[in-house]
């Protein structure tokens, strides 16, 4: 209970895309942020929740974006408009800045457009915050430094004091975003600002294709305790023991690939 | 002295009834407002109560007749008091058939009092437990005083203490009938009762001249105006006659004996719902009510507000969440009221609240109403893998024939590897009998019914509005399903957004097939069958016959359980009850495969996915659970007519 400053909080939120059907949703990540904002909110007795969303709201997409107030009966959200394919990241940057909020929260990657999860970086650098990746909780906020929870692989988790403001983004570790309500999300209203929007030339040039589920190789187990099985059960897919081959002949390279094949056992 | 002051006593309380009949209407009018005929409604007041109310008060004989020589009794000497001592027109045969009208009376209310001692666990006790006293006050001194009026005594005034009692009892009598009537006795119920019947939101489910009546698809919200409140919130918020309906509660308890949440011990009962509406009304603690409680809830803990939340969003309002949560809208409660007082439609009312304005449905709700808006299904399985469990049948698709006999609506037991088996069942059985059928593939979506009974009306009308566009697309004389739910929504509820349809549950529609000679089967040589009747085919559409007939027709005697037809208990699967999961002390599908066990059933029939995946997931059932499509595509052999049609084409 920090009865000295007010906690200014904002969520930035975009356009989810549902995994199987490609429909408009609110986007997991940002949810999630949503909940965690909503989370500290309930703690804080003058901490202020703002949803941002950067881009173009058509008929389609806003029922999606709606669906971020319908969480919590917020009377509005704030829609910085620009064109379709425009770079959102100097809006928000030039949008943050001027409003100096104390706490950004985004989600680590988008569900469409580039997905790159680059954004929190760009505006972090930008803003010349510092920049949490992967958080899984807020644990408190005091004095203007947060104690929060970063999701490390495995589920292991980091506590990392941040002085604020700063930016994170929020991983799926975090806890599942609630109920959107339909009344609340119908009657919210948006604060639309329409701003210059710079085409992202970069973008424009390459050319998107629908995205393939990558082979993944079998996961063979020759686990002999309980504990083993655990462990291989949890673990991600680890690298580590690859190798850069650079500017090396064609037969060396053969031949590397070729002792790989006979190490894996697809050779005999 | 008599005759001075039995006219004022029974002016007084006249005038003190009207008093409370002029608050308690006000109070009712407090709701909203609602479309009600109000001179149609009274002119069919008559047969409302004549036929429709004494049908279910006859299933219980006893208190049937109890009910007919009190009530009728009780009308027939209410007028005549006031015209005999009221206005003083004793004049000819009048004061004798007061007499006999309140000499009826008092034979009906000693057996009001018969039921009185030792009264079954369902009913109120408190005040109802005087009501026998003051009816028989009542008749009793009405009887005695028109004794003097008729002459059989003589109206001496050295009878003045005697009459002085007399007047006592009639006064007190009088006070029960007249003055409790509207002011919050026993006897409101013939009040309320009355007006209810008349006013009642659903004027179709009364039979008329013509035939008998059916109204239980759920009423559709407006959508279009964005400043209506959606659901129910507070007691205010239904509608004048929903509130009219809470207060003719008789509180007889049949709901609480047929509520299969209540017998698992999930924290709601049907009456005291209904009371708690009451409460809500004018507001305070249930600390009045005297009978059963929900389970586990203690009576007294919970207060209303007629202008506050009936679920608070922390703590104890008037409601728990999980009462509302419990039901699993079977209409068990519905079908058994005597007084005909709509529940389910006051729940879904609340739960639409829930999840609408606060986004409060519970456990696995919120991510089943997620997938029905990304993917159509309440799995949130791919819609493109609708028919993969078709993938070998070949199934017509209605897209590529534009007009069919049937439309074979699937269901989302598509995703069910159970109810698939049912579907592929039945798909042998209408390519046996030769029907022209189409399915609609993956253009088909969850018909709603999921959604529209967990609140959720946006999703529920958006999915509707999107299958009656895609069903408009195309022809077809009807439609067939084998998921009574589905066939409900089809069939009871679409035609309020503009999709009328024919639509039959497949039991129905093999039993027709079967009239007509197109399917023959060999003789049944399984064990002893029962049959579970679906809450959506049987008390919500009506279906008890054809499923029987199928199985008559496959040689198979159906041995009934106590509960079938009309009484049949729900399975626990509807009403979104398996995804909002309230935990009570047992579960409901055990309960209903107890009843299966105790009619010595080796295999009990099925016409559901949600029952024969509810009665399926008992553990150490006795019985084993089958689909009628899968009895009947067991039973097949090829029709005579079948071979001697293809004899003429060959």
């Amino acid at each position: 209970m920090q009865p000295d400053k007010a906690l200014d909080m904002c969520v930035l939120v975009s356009l989810g895309r549902h995994p199987l059907t490609g429909r408009p949703r609110r986007a997991d990540h940002d949810a999630r942020g949503v909940e965690l904002a909503l989370g500290v909110e309930s703690q804080h007795a003058n901490a202020r929740l703002e949803l941002v969303h950067a881009g173009s709201c058509s008929t389609d997409s806003e029922t999606a974006l709606r669906s971020y107030p319908g969480m919590a009966s917020l009377p509005s959200m704030t829609l910085l408009e620009q064109e379709e394919g425009a770079d959102v990241i100097p809006v928000l940057g030039d949008y943050l800045a001027q409003r100096e909020p104390q706490l950004v929260l985004t989600g680590c990657r988008a569900e469409c457009g580039e997905g790159s999860g680059l954004l929190p970086y760009a505006l972090a650098e930008r803003l010349g915050w510092p920049v949490v990746n992967n958080l899984a909780a807020i644990e408190h906020i005091e004095n203007g430094v947060a104690t929060v929870l970063q999701a490390l692989p495995r589920g292991q988790r980091k506590r990392l004091q941040v002085r604020l403001p700063a930016i994170m983004s929020v991983d799926s570790a975090a806890p599942a975003p609630r109920q959107s309500a339909f009344g609340p999300a119908r009657r919210a209203q948006f604060d639309a600002q329409a701003l210059a929007s710079e085409p992202d030339t970069e973008l424009a040039q390459w050319s998107l294709s629908a995205a393939r589920k990558r082979p993944k190789r079998l996961k063979i187990v020759k686990a002999t305790s309980a504990r083993e099985r655990f462990k291989a059960a949890a673990a991600k897919a680890e690298g580590g023991s690859g190798q850069v081959l650079d500017g090396v002949s064609a037969d060396q390279g053969a031949d590397a690939i070729f002792k790989l094949l006979n190490e894996e056992g697809v050779l005999r | 002295m008599l005759e001075t002051l039995l006219p004022i006593v029974i002016l007084a309380s006249l005038a003190l009834a009207g008093l409370g009949a002029w608050r308690r209407i006000s109070l009712w009018r407090q709701g909203r407002a609602a479309p009600v005929a109000l001179f149609k409604g009274l002119m069919a007041l008559p047969r409302r109560y004549l036929v429709d109310l004494h049908h279910i008060v006859e299933r219980d004989r006893y208190i049937s007749h109890t009910h007919v020589a009190t009530a009728g009794g009780f009308v027939a000497a209410a007028v005549l008091t006031l015209v005999v001592h009221g206005l003083g027109l004793a004049g000819g045969v009048l004061g004798w058939l007061l007499l006999l009208a309140s000499a009826v009376m008092f034979a009906g209310s000693i057996l009001v009092a018969k039921r009185r001692i030792n009264p079954p666990a369902r009913l109120s006790k408190g005040p109802w437990m005087r009501l026998p006293k003051s009816l028989m006050a009542f008749s009793a001194g009405v009887f005695l005083v028109t004794l003097p009026t008729v002459g059989v005594l003589p109206p001496d005034a050295g009878y003045w203490l005697l009459g002085l009692v007399l007047l006592a009892v009639v006064s007190g009598g009088l006070a029960e009938m007249f003055f409790g009537m509207t002011w919050g006795g026993p006897m409101k119920h013939a009040f309320a009762g009355a007006l209810h019947l008349a006013f009642h939101r659903r004027p179709e489910r009364f039979s008329t001249p013509a035939g008998a009546g059916r109204s239980t698809g759920l009423k559709a919200l407006n959508l279009d105006d964005d400043k209506a409140p959606l659901g129910v919130e507070k007691p205010t918020d239904f509608t004048w006659n929903q509130r009219l309906g809470f207060d003719a509660c008789v509180q007889c308890g049949r709901c609480e004996a047929v509520c299969p949440a209540f017998a698992a011990g999930q924290p709601l009962n049907p009456k005291k719902l209904i009371q708690d509406m009451v409460v809500g009304m004018v507001g305070g603690s249930d600390a009045g009510y005297t009978g059963s409680p929900y389970p586990g809830k203690a009576v007294g803990e919970h207060h209303g507000d007629p202008h506050g939340p009936i679920v608070a969003r922390e703590g104890q309002a008037l409601l728990d969440a999980e009462t509302l949560w419990s039901c699993t809208t079977c209409r068990a409660c519905v079908e058994e009221c005597p007084m005909m007082i709509e529940h389910v439609d006051a729940i879904v009312d609340m739960r639409r609240h829930l999840t609408l304005e606060r986004g409060q449905t519970p456990n696995k709700g919120a991510e089943v109403l997620e997938n029905l808006i990304a993917t159509d299904n309440p799995g949130g399985f791919d819609p493109d893998s609708r028919l993969h469990w078709a993938a070998d049948l070949n199934l017509p698709n209605i897209a590529d024939l534009g007009q069919v006999d049937v439309l074979l609506w699937l269901g989302d037991g598509v995703f069910d590897m159970r109810n698939q088996r049912t579907l592929r069942a039945f798909v042998k059985v209408l390519r046996a009998a030769g029907v022209d059928f189409a399915v609609l593939g993956n253009a088909e979506r969850d018909s709603g019914d999921v959604a529209r009974r967990l609140g959720d009306e946006a999703t529920f009308q958006a999915l509707a509005k999107r299958n009656i566009a895609t069903l408009n697309q195309y022809q077809f004389l009807r439609i067939v399903t084998c998921d009574p739910h589905s066939f409900h929504v089809l069939n009871n509820e679409y035609g309020e957004l503009g999709g009328n349809y024919h639509v039959n549950h497949h039991s129905t529609f093999i039993a027709e097939l079967y009239r007509e000679g197109r399917l023959a089967f060999k003789p049944w040589k399984g064990g002893s069958v029962t049959y579970h009747d679906p809450c959506y085919l049987g008390r919500y559409n009506g279906e008890y016959d054809a499923p029987r007939d199928v199985l008559k027709a496959l040689g198979i005697e159906v041995r009934e359980m106590q509960r079938s037809g009309y009484r049949s208990r729900c399975c626990g699967g509807g009403g979104g009850a398996p995804i909002t999961d309230i935990p009570g002390k047992q579960r409901i599908p055990d309960m209903r495969m107890q009843d299966v066990g105790d009619t010595g059933a080796d295999l009990v029939a099925v016409g559901c996915p949600q029952c024969t995946a509810m009665l399926e997931g008992v553990v150490d059932a006795t019985a084993e659970v089958r689909d009628i499509a899968e009895l009947v595509a067991d039973a097949l052999v090829t029709s005579p007519a079948r071979v001697q049609a293809e004899e003429v084409t060959a």
